[in-house]
């Protein structure tokens, strides 16, 4: 039987892959916090997952304003990076992992969550940092990822309750996958900051701090946090964390935390990583 | 009735919903279109006729000709897309967030390396200590 072993969370500055790209992740800048994913990817090499469903956001890549899905699940077999502007990352086609995909939807939207299909798409820094910082540069992917957008830039997103019920909805449609995969559930996105206007650099430490506390040990009541709460001390991008709370359903009500970094600044942004496993 | 919107009182701060995503969908969409190479190269070459096929407003268009993102934003613009258009000017998320904030680029870059802006006083209009004065409900 497939299993959910663990859930990692990590923020996606697309700044740091862009760091990584250019060749300047031993920079003074950089280095501290490119230091944060060392533990990471020792970690992630001995896990050897088979399979990572990958909450993140698209910005303005695969979707446009002509289609805004609140919750959308990637079943394709490969996910080219996006050119954001700049032309794609150059980092490797991310394979999918159709099958597991289309069993997490069928079983999901039978759970009453009414999730997008999408059969092709192109993936942007949201999922491909994450995946830099917990691989590095790689020839080839080490693991197939299924891609969970989900809507945090058109206002209103998804409530954290959602997020954190959905999650559950998909620990119980991988634990009715019958191949035996070691799967990995990751959140994306935050922490505190904001973009835009002249309260752009906005980043709320103790709060963001008090948020992982309770992310990890309290999620439940985590959850019930209004969006305007995440706007005020977070920032208007900070409300991406509800993406965490899909990653924290699929986990135990108790789990392991073998990694936590915190570390300001990446660009605009706090940067925020845990790693949670599975007790039992 | 109307859209309830508690985050209106968020000082410098627009949030990008319903309403400004109606009003932002062509400024929004000729961003997207910055996503190809060739649009890029057809832009910059002209960036007045560029424009000038998109059915954006004429205070639209001026905020894309004068990369006025704080006026862009109030228009209906999103960050997200709007990266597609510093993007293609080869500059940062951070480089166009200091433009909105009113400060120079190194002041901005110094405060983000001591820790950012502090929400103290950042909360909502007229928020005087520890949120005292600021709506929590809403959704």
């Amino acid at each position: 039987m497939a299993r959910i072993t663990a859930g990692v969370a990590t923020s996606h500055v697309p700044a740091i892959g862009a760091a990584l790209d250019n060749g300047r992740s031993a920079e003074p800048y950089w280095k501290p916090l490119f230091a944060g994913y060392e533990f990471s990817k020792q970690w992630v090499s001995r896990q050897k997952p088979d399979v990572a469903v990958l909450v993140y956001n698209d910005h303005a890549s695969a979707f446009s304003l002509d289609i805004v899905p609140t919750f959308a699940i990637g079943c394709s077999a490969a996910f080219q990076p996006a050119d954001e502007g700049w032309g794609p990352r150059p980092v490797p086609v991310v394979e999918g992992h159709p099958e597991l995909a289309s069993h997490i939807a069928q079983s999901v939207i039978q759970q009453d969550f009414d999730l997008t299909i999408i059969n092709r798409m192109d993936v942007d820094h949201g999922l491909t940092v994450p995946m830099s910082l917990m691989f590095g540069q790689p020839e080839r992917w080490p693991i197939r990822v299924i891609p969970l957008a989900v809507n945090v830039v058109l206002f209103p997103p998804p409530s954290g309750r959602r997020c954190f019920e959905l999650g559950k909805a998909i620990r119980r449609a991988v634990d009715s996958f019958d191949e035996d995969l070691n799967v990995q559930v990751w959140g994306t996105g935050g922490m505190s900051h904001q973009l835009q206007g002249p309260r752009a650099g906005l980043i709320n430490k103790e709060w963001d701090n008090r948020w992982l506390d309770r992310l990890i040990d309290d999620p439940d009541a985590l959850a019930q946090m209004p969006h305007i709460e995440y706007l005020r001390e977070a920032g208007s991008e900070g409300v991406e964390l509800v993406m965490w709370l899909i990653m924290r359903g699929a986990l135990d009500a108790k789990v392991r935390t073998v990694h936590r970094f915190y570390h300001v600044p990446a660009s605009n942004t706090a940067v925020g990583h845990v790693i949670l496993e599975n007790g039992s | 009735m109307a859209l309830e919107k508690p985050y209106s009182d968020i000082p410098g701060t627009v949030i990008f919903d319903a309403d400004q995503a109606r009003k932002g969908y062509h400024l929004n969409q000729f961003c997207m279109s910055l996503m190809k190479p060739d649009n890029r190269t057809r832009f910059k070459r002209d960036e007045r006729a560029y424009v000038d096929e998109w059915p954006m407003s004429e205070d639209q268009k001026r905020g894309v000709l004068a990369r006025d993102y704080n006026r862009m934003i109030e228009l209906g613009g999103n960050i997200y897309f709007l990266a597609k258009l510093f993007s293609t000017d080869g500059k940062s998320f951070q480089y166009t967030a200091a433009t909105m904030t009113g400060m120079t680029q190194e002041a901005y870059a110094t405060m983000m390396l001591n820790g950012g802006r502090s929400p103290e006083g950042n909360r909502c209009v007229g928020e005087t200590s520890a949120r005292a004065g600021c709506e929590k409900e809403g959704k």
